[in-house]
């Protein structure tokens, strides 16, 4: 029997139950677009973030105060001593290693501006020149923050564009005045809009200087330092100089968190690789509920056909091509509904992408190849016992309806 | 050449051991016309299955063409099912959603044949056997002796040299059964090997070669010249 023929003899077995087929089409493709759309948000998730990080250098540093202990229990759980505050005498010290290109302090808050009679509560952050690099914003009008000294720098703010036109209107904001708690600011920059960064709307956000702006939030720490090391070979000797100095310069206590941005950026990386995985893990538990629907309905099947099996036998059908046949429907479903689901699961994620702009949701590779493969391989395995009792049939009995 | 030699086949039901089969011996020459009667039970059945290798013997040996066919694997059974033995249905056994010339083709696809050269022959079945107008019709678009001849042309289109028959004409009604049958003996004629198991006293004595069996024995062969 030639192979196009046993594909016809098959195809026509499927035609002729035209919702059998459907159904059991329905519930493998519906099992394999779901491991395609779940494993296709993971993966997203896991490369927005991912790219999110990368994108702000690869050789940075994040200083954050107080220790946080991964390895177990550590003698400030019991002592319970608050960490000192990370302060700007720190950040600027830190300037002092020849392995550190800059250094970036930031805090970050809630601000009330207001200017005419209007009021806007906007998220805030302090920071310094290097920011609009490190982040790579652009801007819009205007200037950033002055590069210079940290401690004397001017009262000036960079507004983002939303709330630019909240405050100002149709006036011209450049060279304007806001004010921020008991201060006067000058706003000499509108940043570019360019949707979000790393959670912040970029549109909505208020930048000053960070001196000035522990002086709004009334604070002495700072949220965090980002240390940038001049090559990605000086990150070492930027993260040990950087530890020896806090240490030194808070009485040998080691209350800060240095994290490598590129360590970060694997750990993400895992992490959302591994919840890719076992998403797609518990989605294909619904391909082996398809398998098991394809298996009871073959075995129906095969119950209904004994005459025609019986038939073939004794016009020369070994028990061998009963079984090929037997499994080239169940495989050929299972191939068909994968099929199936992988345009289904392509459709949905245009779909979501469609809504939430912020994801292209595109399947990792490994998705594509094996949500297929599982689906053929289940459609045989469960086809295999209907097959094996097809193949088994007995000519005689078979013929004789019995 | 048909020749068997000692067959006996037992079932077991419950525990009861049933001899459909007890020492049977018989030579069927080519081109010979044999019918096999007897009443029911006496293994005229299990006779024509083990003759046309459904059903495997418990004991004995079945030569045919001089090979030993109880010592062929289950795929070259099937060959020989497909290659030498041409089987004729009380029931028909035609596929309900397959038209008459693709039921005649499927024993050709089964041994691969090529498709144009399948639908040359299934056409010549047909036409052998007169039913060239009605090559497109479903069986349930047939009559009862019409579908029997669809099933001779399926039977016929691998030019097997042996063709067996279980009682092909008793679902027909007695014009269609003698059409049916003079079908048969027509093809006998130009030297096929027939063998037809019937009850039918009459049909069974139209053979030249007329064995009965009782209780899985042969109690009688009779020969009459052509």
């Amino acid at each position: 029997m030639s192979a196009v023929d046993s594909l016809t003899f098959v195809g026509r077995v499927l035609l002729r139950h035209p919702l059998r087929t459907s159904l059991l089409l329905l519930a493998v493709g519906m099992g394999v677009a779901s491991v395609v759309v779940l494993t296709s948000l993971g993966e997203s998730a896991r490369r927005y973030v991912t790219e999110e990080f990368s994108s702000m250098g690869t050789h940075l540093l994040v200083v954050t105060p107080g220790r946080n202990e991964t390895s177990g229990v550590g003698p400030s759980m019991f002592m319970g001593s608050t960490p000192r505050d990370l302060t700007l005498g720190d950040a600027m010290a830190l300037r002092r290693s020849s392995a550190v290109k800059s250094v970036s302090p930031m805090v970050i808050g809630e601000a009330s501006l207001s200017h005419g009679g209007r009021v806007r509560q906007a998220p805030a952050i302090g920071a310094t020149a290097e920011l609009l690099r490190l982040r790579h914003w652009k801007m819009r009008r205007g200037r950033f923050l002055p590069a210079g000294d940290l401690d004397r720098a001017p009262s000036v703010v960079v507004l983002g564009e939303k709330v630019r036109k909240e405050l100002f209107g149709a006036e011209p904001a450049l060279g304007g005045f806001v004010r921020l708690g008991d201060r006067r600011f000058r706003v000499i920059g509108i940043l570019q809009t360019e949707g979000r960064s790393l959670g912040l709307d970029v549109d909505e956000l208020v930048v000053l200087p960070v001196a000035r702006a522990m002086e709004a939030f009334n604070t002495s720490s700072l949220f965090r330092i980002m240390v940038e090391a001049r090559s990605r070979n000086a990150l070492d000797r930027a993260a040990e100089d950087t530890r020896l100095t806090l240490k030194d310069r808070h009485q040998g206590e080691e209350d800060v968190t240095i994290v490598r941005q590129d360590a970060m950026v694997q750990t993400f990386d895992r992490v959302l690789r591994a919840l890719t995985f076992t998403v797609g893990g518990i989605a294909s538990v619904s391909l082996l509920v398809a398998g098991v629907l394809l298996m009871n309905v073959m075995l129906v099947s095969v119950s209904q056909r004994t005459a025609e099996i019986g038939l073939l036998k004794a016009i020369g059908a070994s028990g061998n091509r009963i079984l090929f046949l037997f499994l080239l429907e169940s495989g050929g479903l299972g191939l068909l509904g994968a099929l199936l689901g992988l345009a289904f699961g392509m459709v949905s994620n245009l779909a979501i992408g469609y809504f939430v702009p912020m994801l292209t949701l595109r399947p990792p590779i490994w998705a594509i190849v094996v949500a297929p493969t599982f689906s053929v391989v289940a459609g045989i395995v469960f086809g295999l016992i209907p097959a094996r009792r097809a193949a088994a049939l007995d000519p005689v009995d078979a013929l004789a309806g019995r | 050449m048909i020749e068997i030699e000692g067959i006996e086949r037992f079932y077991q039901v419950g525990d009861q051991q049933v001899r459909a089969l007890d020492g049977v011996h018989l030579r069927i020459e080519d081109a010979e016309y044999v019918s096999l009667m007897g009443p029911s039970g006496s293994g005229k059945s299990t006779l024509l299955h083990i003759l046309g290798l459904l059903d495997r013997p418990t004991r004995g040996h079945y030569r045919i063409d001089g090979r030993d066919a109880t010592s062929l694997n289950e795929e070259e059974l099937a060959r020989t099912r497909r290659e030498r033995i041409g089987f004729v249905f009380q029931f028909f056994h035609l596929v309900p959603y397959l038209s008459a010339l693709e039921n005649v083709e499927l024993p050709l696809i089964l041994s691969g044949t090529p498709s144009a050269e399948r639908r040359e022959r299934a056409k010549a079945a047909l036409a052998r056997i007169g039913m060239a107008p009605r090559i497109d019709h479903l069986p349930d678009q047939l009559s009862g002796g019409q579908r029997q001849r669809v099933a001779i042309a399926r039977a016929l289109v691998t030019h097997p040299a042996v063709l067996l028959a279980d009682e092909p004409t008793g679902n027909l009604d007695r014009r269609s059964g003698d059409e049916v049958i003079e079908l048969l003996e027509e093809l006998n004629a130009d030297g096929i090997t027939l063998v037809i198991v019937t009850h039918d006293f009459d049909l069974g004595s139209r053979a030249q070669r007329r064995i009965r069996l009782a209780d899985g024995k042969i109690v009688s062969d009779e020969r009459s010249e052509k």
